[in-house]
């Protein structure tokens, strides 16, 4: 081997992890009423990192009763004034970037590459970009002054921890609401840093509360009768739990959930850029990506070269320490995760298709799972239909763009869509005819906070991002 | 290592350049390079962190790549010799420090260059075919390259005719380049692309394939003389087509990124675009060169940094 990279591993030491964490209510950390407490773990090394508070239903009734009490006042600030803490905090996040990145991949497992170059400047610019809303409501194409719902009672999921509570928090507090928030259960610590970074901000208590917890917390937040809003981002399973639970109620509700993405290469595409964009599509952050490109669309008369070159650039995929700078796909999230990573891999091979995985060596401790790809897959097959949630990638051919158009809607789910080809005009056709939320063309996995962001049929309802995501937020004005 | 046996394209490849219309449809055929995906790659690639063992390796590998270079007006014997000189022994205190692969002249000095580096590997590489515009006819070319060869060049960088490209006279182009391969006998003929000529990544591609259809053993970005010279999305792209290439034809064509490369940093991230997309075959001088002057004291200052632990300074490396 020549010109081997080095251990290149960003030091720990500037994070500082406390052994217990307490409820993040009112302004101030609080005991749980239960003394109930969880261990949450490093997935790379499965290292205990601290303990945390399981909020019980009389925690979050406290939490709710916090930001209640809250909103009298943060909805009757002007919005500059509410604009005003929303910049402060965006600010904090920059200047404490680095400690936030290496706290998110020891939490969650994902690269430090990614924590530190895209999750942690997309949460700056997504609390700069709402803060930049919260004087202009009346231009949200909403009516003239439009109010604040009160409430929102926030769960968000264990893949981008800290960017999804900046998609939930920022848009909510700039209209005017208060919330109370519910991180995943595996990857609390950077949403309670973020408790400290409001303290910090001298945000008024009790506009952000944050309840660590698991299921039973987020079921106690989204039955609890004086929440005004729930925006829910994780599984379909639990989101149609949420729609069943809210039903009848006057409950507002976004749902962003489950995806199966087509990622479609016409034989006319700019070949390695589009073998870039189907390994950043599915490999990025260990494919833990609601939008991710899980299924490869390729048009028969170019897949062999296709494949070949695919299969070459996977080999170059480092695995293993997330904290190593060199690192392109870390940890799987939980033990749990895995299993199902693992009985969906197992059932794709049962049923028939080829599985290929990339050479790494995966590390002694954690939980890891090596880059995945399956050919000879039908649109039959579970790995064709389920999300896996994982770095598995399922391959389908097709051989006219009404094939792929076809078998690209033929989903449950409709998130997003990616189309590789040089030519404008397909571009323009074949994205117009794709059910999908999101459709990129010629890159994949591209996040802005002034792009409306959300799903078709089972990929949920509403829109994050942008002034499409101000409405989730908000009643019509006049 | 690079083979000096004749190119023999495999069936499909063999009659692309059999008329300007097939060599057009065959350049046109080449699928596309997407410029925010190559530039992103790219972006991505650089932020590889070298450290520690890494460091120490890749800062050797580079000397061991350089085509040191002076291509000046006032380029004399007495400059030759210095040049020469550091080539040999890049720090005249420290004898672990390798020597550079190439020094990379003027055709009418390289007999100088040549009885400077006596008793030494290090090949002596001349410009020519009317560097660095190329324009002039092609006897004047093959009689510059001709001459070259005759006083003991062991490489030829020659440029291609940008003129040409731009009107679509792909054939002429890949005619002239075999025409002074045949002079070369068994120099090695580098091509120059100019790339900051030819502006789109789509015809640095182009070009690179009429480049390695016409029996270059290496492809080189630039002069040195037009900027921007040698960008690492240039460099990519490049290295993309040496690899498709070699896919076809198992012929393996080496690669020279010249001018703008000035630090240790850029350096490695060439070396970085290397190892990721062609692999550790292609990581020594015979398939990789970088063509530089000032780079060269970059990396020894690096190298007694990593080696003593304190940084010298500009006045602790020689200037020749």
């Amino acid at each position: 081997m020549v010109f081997e990279y080095a251990a290149a591993p960003e030091s720990s030491a500037i994070v500082n992890i406390k052994s217990h964490y307490n409820l993040f209510i009112g302004g101030k950390f609080v005991k749980g009423k239960n003394n109930s407490n969880y261990k949450t773990i490093n997935p790379a090394t499965e290292e205990v990192l601290a303990e945390i508070t399981e909020a019980s239903v009389k925690d979050v009734n406290e939490a709710v009763k916090a930001a209640r009490k809250a909103f009298k006042t943060w909805s009757k600030l002007t919005g500059s004034q509410r604009g005003k803490y929303l910049f402060r905090i965006a600010r904090i996040i920059q200047e404490r970037a680095r400690e936030i990145a290496v706290l998110e991949t020891m939490n969650n497992g994902k690269p430090i590459r990614e924590s530190r170059d895209i999750d942690i400047p997309l949460v700056a610019a997504h609390f700069f970009h709402y803060a930049g809303w919260a004087d202009k409501l009346d231009h949200a194409g909403l009516g003239k002054n439009p109010q604040p719902l009160g409430v929102a009672g926030q769960i968000i999921p264990w893949n981008f921890p800290l960017l999804m509570l900046a998609w939930k928090i920022a848009p909510a507090l700039a209209a005017g609401n208060t919330v109370v928030l519910k991180p995943a259960e595996t990857t609390p610590l950077t949403a309670l840093l973020f408790a400290e970074i409001c303290q910090q901000a001298e945000l008024p208590d009790g506009v952000v509360n944050i309840i660590t917890g698991a299921g039973e917390t987020g079921k106690a937040l989204v039955e609890h009768p004086d929440i005004n809003k729930i925006a829910f981002t994780g599984s379909t399973e639990v989101g149609r739990l949420i729609a069943q639970s809210v039903a009848g109620t006057n409950k507002k509700v976004t749902l962003e959930l489950g995806g199966k993405a087509a990622n479609i290469v016409f034989d006319d595409a700019a070949i390695d850029q589009a073998v870039e964009g189907v390994v950043q599509g599915i490999f990025f952050n260990q494919g833990h990506v609601c939008c991710a490109g899980s299924r490869l669309l390729i048009q028969e008369s170019i897949s062999d070269n296709f494949m070949n070159l695919l299969y070459e650039r996977m080999k170059n995929l480092r695995l293993g320490n997330p904290l190593d700078k060199n690192t392109d796909v870390g940890a799987i999230n939980s033990a749990a995760q895995l299993a199902k990573i693992k009985e969906l891999t197992q059932a794709g091979s049962a049923e028939g298709a080829e599985m290929w995985s990339a050479p790494c060596e995966i590390p002694n401790r954690g939980f890891w799972f090596a880059p995945t790809v399956f050919t000879n897959v039908s649109l039959s097959h579970r790995i064709a239909r389920e999300e896996i949630f994982g770095p598995v990638l399922s391959v389908l051919t097709f051989r006219t763009p009404d094939e792929a158009i076809e078998k690209a809607n033929n989903t449950p789910f409709g998130l997003s869509a990616g189309i590789w080809t040089e030519k404008g005009s397909r571009i323009l056709e074949v994205a117009n005819r794709l059910r999908a939320g999101v459709v990129w063309a010629n890159t994949f996995n591209k996040f802005d906070p002034t792009s409306p962001f959300g799903g078709y049929k089972e990929s949920g309802y509403g829109r994050e991002g942008g002034r499409h995501g101000l409405e989730a937020y908000l009643k019509a004005g006049k | 290592m690079l083979q000096n046996d004749p190119l023999v394209l495999p069936p499909l490849l063999s009659d692309v350049t059999s008329s300007e219309s097939a060599l057009r449809s065959f350049l046109f055929g080449l699928s596309g390079v997407d410029k925010v995906g190559v530039e992103q790659r790219v972006a991505e690639l650089s932020t590889r962190s070298i450290k520690t063992t890494a460091k120490a390796e890749g800062i050797d590998l580079a000397i061991k790549m350089i085509d040191l270079t002076t291509l000046e007006g006032m380029d004399t014997k007495g400059k030759i010799k210095t040049l020469c000189a550091k080539a040999r022994r890049p720090d005249p205190l420290d004898s672990s420090v390798p020597s550079v692969a190439a020094v990379c002249v003027y055709n009418d000095l390289v007999a100088e260059a040549k009885s400077n580096l006596v008793g030494t590997n290090i090949k002596v590489a001349a410009v020519a075919t009317a560097f660095p515009s190329g324009r002039a006819t092609l006897a004047t070319k093959i009689q510059d390259t001709s001459d070259a060869v005759a006083q003991g060049a062991d490489e030829i960088d020659m440029v291609i005719d940008r003129g040409a490209f731009h009107e679509g006279r792909f054939l002429d182009i890949y005619d002239q380049i075999q025409s002074i391969k045949q002079v070369c006998k068994s120099a090695h003929l580098k091509v120059i692309l100019e790339t900051g000529e030819l502006k789109t990544y789509d015809n640095v591609k182009r070009a690179s394939w009429i480049a390695m259809l016409a029996g270059a053993d290496f492809i080189k970005t630039s002069t040195g003389k037009i900027q921007p010279a040698a960008t690492l999305p240039v460099t990519l792209v490049m290295l993309q087509a040496i690899r498709d290439f070699h896919i076809q034809t198992r012929r393996m064509i080496g690669m020279k990124p010249a001018g703008g490369i000035k630090t240790t940093k850029d350096a490695f991230k060439n070396l970085v675009l290397v190892k990721e997309t062609l692999g550790d075959n292609w990581l020594n001088p015979d398939m990789f060169r970088i063509g530089a002057s000032s780079l060269l004291n970059d990396l020894l200052m690096q190298r007694k940094k990593l080696t003593t632990g304190a940084y010298s300074g500009p006045d602790y490396v020689t200037v020749d």
